[in-house]
């Protein structure tokens, strides 16, 4: 009688042990996002087929990913952090895990290995730029242009953006110095390496301004990245920067008389960083959750809804076509070696030193 | 004769003085009414004054260096920041023994990036440092000075140590120097290098364009009302649903309506040019810029000048307008002697709602503003949630408070806030 009683309580702790588990986990989890067309891919790529495998979770969108940083910091000074999972840049990323602010992970222990074995932290190589990031996408910002507004000559270097005489009619550039300043001393004849000495010294920052004088009435300014596609669309302006993925978009999926400019394009980053100090609960839902979105066939899905590269090595062979449209994607990826001859890759560091003073005087000379 | 002459004081019925018995009852009516409002009081306490009080309290509070670097602090207080010689080792140990606390706690960077806020390249310092001197052994790894400098020759820099120095107290007032277009140089408060300065010209042009907005709804405001005020209630009643219609849209589509409308491409464009009155070539500019703010903002905020204006007229007697030109008085006469000063409580009322929520607009700036339109609550948006220096826009958001007073305290002097009415 005793020994049934004992074996009968066994196989329900048995049985039970998998169910505990489950418990352990929160079945609410606030993913922060950009909104759009973006999202959207996460959406359809990894968080409906986690839903379908996990039916009680309940996820929850926030859009505020552009502040993401300051939110983060006032939720933290507040004590009481509600995000579970936050979608952010590699420079905010790594400015949340200066500030710690971000968890730091262990990339082979937490992310799924590739299929053939290798260790995330190979398969992701260089792209993790920070202790806290897990990289999802690459993209980059580049040019889009009118078609019928450029004459027979489409434009085909960065430097035709300053040649308002060649290109006449205005330019869309995003409202910050990174990335304008760059261009501007590479099209003033500074070689492509020497850029950040030269931005270094006051002579440079003035050059770069100087530089960008020579078109500031010719620019409208956006801080939006859907601001640039629809002022193309409008015929707004001539040319314009903005992520490739919109443009790709506005081109593909709305059919407008627009094509890319691939030249000098800023590469960037984009992934996922988690809070610092979750609750128990919260964190091994998020960590489930994190495994299973950053997997190889995961990350290859995204491209299917979005043009944007995928972070991991052994993802890009299983890009396949786009999900409505049908088209092949591998050629609209910023990654793809036609569109990557002559890439820029910002230096985040020089950035995250300099970025307040650069600010400075980027905003001053805006304003005069 | 003795119960008439009674001197003491008056009694009430239970024996008390009635002076106290009065008191007594009129504090309890006071406590009563108090607990009636202590809801509404204790709410506005914790979610609207408590919040700004601590929001101003960060554009002075600079706890953060002595709080993060407190040896090295209190060994800096003997060096002499003008000798321009570099501190010795006794201040690099303090340095490395409290950048280690901080590298563990991940606080090092954040005081680098309130130290870079003031001297440029600070952040790139402290961030090298930390990495390094978390591994140091504080015991073994001595003359610390040699190490720093091995990491970066900057700290060899007298002007680095000064900085840390000067900014080393528990409050200060260099956010507001900054603010205000100032640094702290060596020989206190200087003027930031001209290409810095951006400030003084956004303050000056808040005033200036709210200043604009709020005339140019006074001009297209006043007639609307005066109509509004004297047609027959049937038709004033669908007027005002016209003039509430667009207030009740939100203010986004009222914006991107406006960049619609006023874009080289958009509907006025292309009607002007149709007409043959603009060349194709040569479209009207009417969108960022400071023209393209003022417009969006003026059909923005009319309402706020059409309701009060229309309140006050409708309190006018229009046999006052009638008496006037009964005796003799021209239209104008009439209008301008009898009718116009009693509707400058409206007016009045208007200007003050409009001008202060102009100048504290962000939004529809920040959309059609271009660089040229754009007003210091963009830069305090931008200072909060993008260069997150958020004792800046502390002491940016304290002066447009103390401006914003200043100019009502300045309305009261000249118009008396007895005379605007709302209603």
């Amino acid at each position: 009688m005793k020994l049934t009683k004992l074996t009968a309580l066994a196989a329900t702790t048995a049985l039970c042990a998998p169910m505990a588990m489950a418990a352990d986990m929160a079945n609410e989890m606030t993913i922060v996002s950009w909104g759009g067309a973006y999202q959207e891919s996460q959406l359809k790529a990894y968080v409906e087929p986690y839903q379908e495998m996990h039916p009680d979770l309940k996820v929850i969108w926030d859009e505020s990913s552009a502040e993401a940083t300051a939110k983060m910091r006032a939720m933290t000074e507040a004590g009481n952090v509600t995000w579970d999972l936050v979608d952010v840049v590699a420079s905010d990323a790594m400015r949340m895990c200066d500030e710690g602010l971000a968890a730091e992970l262990d990339h082979d222990e937490v992310l799924a290995t590739a299929p053939d074995g290798t260790p995330a932290s190979e398969d992701f190589g260089e792209l993790i730029v920070s202790d806290c990031f897990v990289p999802q996408i690459v993209y980059s910002t580049t040019f889009g242009y009118r078609m019928d507004k450029v004459g027979d000559t489409p434009p085909s270097s960065i430097c035709d953006i300053f040649d308002t005489a060649k290109y006449p009619g205005k330019r869309a550039l995003q409202k910050r110095p990174i990335d304008n300043v760059e261009w501007a001393l590479y099209c003033d004849g500074v070689a492509k390496d020497e850029i950040y000495d030269v931005l270094s010294t006051d002579e440079g920052v003035e050059r770069a301004l100087a530089k960008l004088d020579s078109i500031k009435d010719q620019v409208v300014w956006w801080t939006a990245g859907a601001e640039t596609p629809q002022l193309l669309a409008d015929g707004e302006v001539v040319m314009g920067s903005t992520f490739n993925g919109r443009l790709f978009s506005a081109i593909a999926e709305q059919n407008q008389p627009i094509d890319m400019l691939w030249d000098m394009q800023s590469f960037d980053l984009d992934g996922w960083i988690v809070p610092a100090d979750l609750p128990e609960d919260r964190k091994a839902r998020v960590m489930d959750f994190l495994k299973f979105a950053t997997d190889t066939q995961r990350l290859a899905d995204q491209a299917k809804f979005i043009s944007y590269g995928p972070a991991r090595a052994s993802s890009a062979p299983l890009v396949g076509k786009h999900a409505v449209l049908g088209i092949d994607m591998a050629p609209h990826m910023p990654t793809d070696p036609a569109n990557a001859g002559n890439v820029h890759v910002y230096d985040y560091e020089w950035w995250a030193d300099n970025r307040d003073d650069l600010d400075a005087k980027f905003q001053a000379w805006l304003a005069k | 004769m003795s119960d008439t002459t009674h001197t003491g004081p008056v009694l009430a019925a239970d024996g008390t003085p009635l002076k106290r018995s009065l008191a007594r009852a009129l504090r309890m009516q006071k406590i009563r009414a108090l607990m009636l409002i202590a809801p509404l009081l204790l709410f506005v306490l914790l979610t609207f004054i408590l919040p700004i009080a601590d929001m101003l309290f960060r554009s002075v509070e600079n706890r953060i260096v002595s709080d993060t670097l407190p040896k090295a602090v209190v060994a800096l207080q003997d060096w002499d920041a003008n000798s321009g010689v570099t501190p010795d080792e006794a201040i690099f140990a303090a340095l490395a023994a409290d950048l280690q606390v901080a590298a563990q706690e991940k606080t090092h960077t954040r005081v680098g990036s309130r130290l870079n806020y003031e001297n440029p390249g600070i952040s790139s310092l402290f961030r090298k440092a930390g990495r390094k001197v978390k591994r140091w052994d504080l015991a073994e790894d001595g003359p610390f000075k040699e190490q720093f400098l091995k990491i970066d020759e900057d700290w060899a820099d007298p002007e680095v140590w000064r900085t840390i120095q000067t900014y080393s107290g528990a409050y200060t007032n260099g956010y507001f120097l900054n603010a205000a277009d100032f640094q702290k140089g060596a020989e206190g408060a200087e003027l930031r290098p001209e290409n810095e300065r951006i400030y003084g010209t956004l303050f000056l042009r808040t005033l200036i364009m709210s200043l604009a907005i709020t005339v140019s709804c006074i001009i297209l405001g006043y007639p609307v009302a005066w109509i509004l005020a004297n047609l027959p209630s049937r038709t004033a009643n669908l007027l005002m649903i016209l003039v509430l219609l667009p207030f009740w849209t939100s203010l986004l589509v009222r914006t991107s309506a406006w960049k619609v409308m006023l874009q080289q491409q958009g509907v006025i464009n292309d009607t002007l040019v149709w007409l043959g009155l603009v060349a194709d070539d040569a479209r009207l500019v009417m969108i960022n810029n400071q023209f393209g703010t003022i417009v969006a903002m003026t059909h923005i905020l009319l309402p706020f000048m059409i309701l009060p204006m229309y309140s006050v007229m409708q309190t006018i007697n229009p046999s006052y307008l009638r008496a006037a030109k009964s005796l003799g008085a021209t239209n104008w006469t009439a209008f301008w002697r009898v009718y116009f000063p009693q509707s400058v409580p409206g007016i009045g009322a208007g200007s003050i709602l409009v001008f202060i929520l102009a100048i504290g607009y962000y939004i529809t700036p920040e959309l059609v503003g271009g660089t040229k339109g754009v007003f210091i609550s963009n830069r305090i948006a931008f200072h909060i949630s993008q260069s997150l220096n958020w004792g800046l826009a502390a002491a940016l958001g304290s002066i447009l408070l103390v401006v914003v007073l200043a100019l009502y305290w300045a309305y009261d002097k000249i118009v008396g806030i007895d005379n605007v009415k709302l209603g």
